[in-house]
């Protein structure tokens, strides 16, 4: 069949989904969706369909961003807009079912908004909600809308004309089409795409290799997962025309092992191309094992090599000595899906978003403290505070913003006070952080920051591949500073010791991970010196988060005896009889609040200092 | 033994294949048992102390079995920021064992993990495939129920 002919009869089938006849029920199903119970939320629908014996389609598809709203599904029927619920639970989905499909009436709860999807476009109110009103969906526009396993919704949505558009051109064309986009690396560090294709293109070499970096190894970062769960197809597209413009014949994607859904996915579709006839080199995929530094370009080559994961020098670069000494392209999971999307809708679409050196949209995973935490995507140059803000809805819980950690641990922490920093490669490196690959962690006043720089040194301190000295030792000195500092046996001069080392390794380390590496204590240091100064000169943690600096505490006046807190304590640890003042045994308890949590009266209150000092 | 050879008939025996080999024959077994080393040495001809070291350097293998259930808790910036120290904690005093080891009875094993891209329903964990999202402390008796 001919690919015309293939998107017509597949254009049909997907956009009868959002006509509903029969009706059909989209459900979340990401590895973020199923977490939250949508296996579960699938099996009461599929019992009252066949109970009420009523027709409708079940479609899953992967995470549209509103994780905060998970389980999520979405109903169509009778060529009405279609509804989206979230979060949902065994009792409301049998509701809406009853109410929606079969009483034919809006069931009123969990509304997340309506969607309409057409060939045109999509729009309904959805689109317009505060969450996704400032948003630019460009790289997502099909996470969450399509089944991620079905080659059809790829295709009825303009998947694989831009690899046809590619197809026809010339390296060159192709090339200069990245360069006008003005594409810059979505990995972390920005080099411009269309550079890097270029020299790889231009070593003369039989053999040429691409890989996609879908290690993802930053904490706290899940976008390249939702990607390739929501639409593996996008990505494979970009890696096809890669390999088109280098002439590569086979490709790797190195994707990390604790994504299983991921992998799957991109077999299946790997698998499914093959079957059109589209899959024209070699395309192998390699299950990461759990290291850091593998994400490095030079250490994740060395792994697929069956080496070790260590890092080596640069020069030479992989565009002319990478895999089995090849010249090699190496690109993020993003950067793929924006080469696709570039010769899918055209490089002007592209090249009108962003800012003068940023162009485009980024996609982020938004977390910690926010109200909305999910996967979204801005357009470059949006500001920090609308993204909190606006999209983000603000501080759980009344708290207050206190910073925000963006870059992953390579990148910094930037305060409440510089909210109006753009986002975009350049003016968050003069803030002293970095994009990084598109992790946002929101923290409130309940952070501590010298905890959080503390982290992050732990996390460096232990994925060094401790092949050169300055980053194996200094990490490890940096973390046995910052431990000290958290337990309160800090000294004033450990402050300045703590600068020194830093900046010693920064300059001397041999790759990213050791260079970036002090990054948050940097950026702690220098917005939030203060904190340090605490807990070095009071043994004080101001936020009352670092737990030997801290404690649970019961206020006389305002406890009833209710006994609630003592049932959840995990650890025992809360004395008292029935009707009478409860107290914590501050040597048992674990601070894990959760006795705050649950207490109705607020009579349990955190404080900081020990508890020892207070008795 | 019959297991390991199955997992090496389907590969050449390069040194590319010494990872993925490693993860199959952990797929299999849990753990990464001596004997199996061994043999991947002599199929690949790469010296088991090689072969060591680049087990060693991945957080992916172990060298012990795991507990029927393998319970990881996600120690991501995310769930650190909400707690996963605690549930960590709270784990430890339940089943009575330390991070990295196995309750006598080989029910559970515990293990502090990377992110496992769930940040936005922060904090979590996952016994064996099934990923748990925001775990509360006093959710582990539940979770993890104990025989006698
Ligand atoms: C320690 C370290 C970890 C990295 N981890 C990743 C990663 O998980 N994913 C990624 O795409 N790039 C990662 N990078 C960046 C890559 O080395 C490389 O710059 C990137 O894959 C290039 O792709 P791009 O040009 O499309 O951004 C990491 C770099 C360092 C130093
Ligand atoms: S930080 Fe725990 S799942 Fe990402």
């Amino acid at each position: 069949m001919n690919f015309e002919k293939l998107v017509q009869k597949a254009k049909k089938e997907y956009y009868s989904i959002f006509r509903g006849e029969p009706p059909a029920i989209l459900i979340g199903s990401a590895t973020c969706g199923i977490s939250a119970g949508s296996n579960e939320i699938k099996k009461v629908i599929e019992d009252e369909i066949t109970r009420e014996n009523i027709e409708a389609r079940i479609i899953p598809v992967g995470c549209i961003g509103s994780c905060y709203a998970e389980p999520l599904i979405g109903i169509f029927k009778d060529n009405k807009e279609g509804i989206f619920y979230g979060p949902v639970n065994k009792k409301i989905v049998k509701e809406i079912i009853k109410k929606n499909i079969i009483e034919d009436e809006v069931a009123e709860e969990n509304i997340l908004g309506t969607i309409q999807v057409k060939e045109t476009g999509n729009t309904g109110s959805f689109f317009e909600s505060d969450f996704m009103r400032l948003q630019s969906r460009q790289i997502l526009r099909r996470c969450g809308l399509i089944n991620p396993e079905d080659i059809n919704h790829y295709l009825a949505t303009g998947g694989y004309t831009g690899l046809l558009k590619a197809l026809e051109m010339g390296a060159d064309e192709i090339i200069d089409t990245i360069k006008r986009s003005g594409l810059r690396g979505r990995g972390g560090a920005g080099f411009p795409t269309w550079l890097k294709w270029d020299l790889c293109r231009q070593s003369n070499s039989k053999e040429k290799y691409i890989i996609c970096n879908a290690d993802e190894g930053d904490p706290g970062a899940f976008m390249n997962r939702s990607l390739l769960e929501g639409d593996p197809h996008s990505v494979i597209e970009g890696i096809l025309i890669g390999a088109h413009t280098i002439k590569a014949k086979k490709a790797y994607i190195y994707c990390r092992a604790e994504y299983p859904a991921a992998l799957e996915k991109l077999e299946k579709a790997i698998k499914d191309l093959d079957k059109i006839g589209l899959l024209d080199i070699e395309i192998v995929i390699k299950r990461g094992a759990g290291a850091f530094v593998c994400g490095e370009e030079t250490a994740l080559i060395a792994s697929i090599e069956g080496r070790r994961g260590m890092p080596r020098t640069r020069p030479p670069f992989p565009t002319t000595k990478g895999l089995w000494g090849k010249p090699t392209v190496i690109n993020n999971v993003e950067t793929f899906a924006a080469v696709s999307l570039i010769f899918q809708e055209g490089v002007e679409q592209f090249s009108s978003i962003g800012t003068g050196s940023s162009k485009g949209t980024k996609t982020f995973s938004l977390v910690g403290d926010v109200k909305r935490t999910g996967l979204i995507e801005v357009p470059l140059g949006t500001t920090l505070k609308r993204v909190i803000f606006d999209i983000g809805g603000g501080i759980k819980n009344g708290g207050n913003l206190k910073a925000v950690q963006i870059g992953g641990p390579s990148g910094g922490c930037l305060p409440a006070s510089m909210m109006d920093t753009e986002i975009d490669y350049d003016s968050l490196t003069s803030a002293g952080a970095i994009m990084g690959s598109g992790g946002l962690v929101v923290l409130s006043d309940d952070s501590c920051m010298v905890e959080i720089a503390r982290y992050f040194l732990e996390f460096t301190q232990r994925e060094s591949c401790g092949k050169c000295v300055p980053c194996r030792l200094g990490t490890q000195q940096m973390l046995l500073i910052l431990n000290d500092i958290v337990q309160g046996n800090g000294s004033p001069e450990d402050i300045e010791t703590l600068h020194e080392v830093a900046e010693a390794v920064k300059a001397a380390s041999l790759c990213g991970l050791g260079q970036t590496a002090p990054n948050p204590v940097l950026t702690t240091l220098k917005y939030f010196r203060e904190e340090y100064v605490e807990h070095v000169m009071n043994g004080r943690c101001p936020a009352a988060y670092c737990r030997e600096l801290m404690h649970y505490f019961i206020d006389e006046k305002l406890c009833t005896g209710c006994m609630v807190c003592s049932k959840v304590c995990p650890a025992d640890a809360i004395v008292g009889l029935e009707d009478e003042v409860h107290f914590i045994d501050q040597e048992k308890c674990l601070k894990c609040g959760s006795c705050m949590d649950v207490c109705k009266e607020g009579a349990i209150l955190k404080v900081p200092g020990p508890g020892k000092s207070i008795e | 033994m019959q297991k390991l050879r199955e997992i090496l008939e389907s590969y050449q025996g390069k040194r590319e294949d010494i990872i993925p080999i490693l993860q199959d024959i952990q797929g299999k077994y849990g753990y990464l048992p001596e004997n199996a080393l061994r043999e991947l040495s002599k199929f690949t001809g790469v010296s088991e102390s090689q072969i060591y070291g680049i087990a060693t350097f991945y957080a992916q293998f172990r060298f012990t079995p795991k507990g029927k259930k393998h319970v990881m808790v996600c120690t991501g910036t995310a769930c650190h920021v909400k707690g996963s120290d605690q549930i960590i904690d709270a784990i430890q005093r339940h089943l009575k064992i330390k991070e990295g080891d196995t309750t006598p009875d080989n029910e559970y094993s515990l293990e502090a993990v990377g992110c496992i891209g769930c940040c936005s329903l922060a904090p979590c964990a996952m016994i064996n495939e099934k990923v748990i999202s925001r775990i509360k402390p006093r959710q582990i008796k539940r979770l993890l129920p104990q025989k006698s």
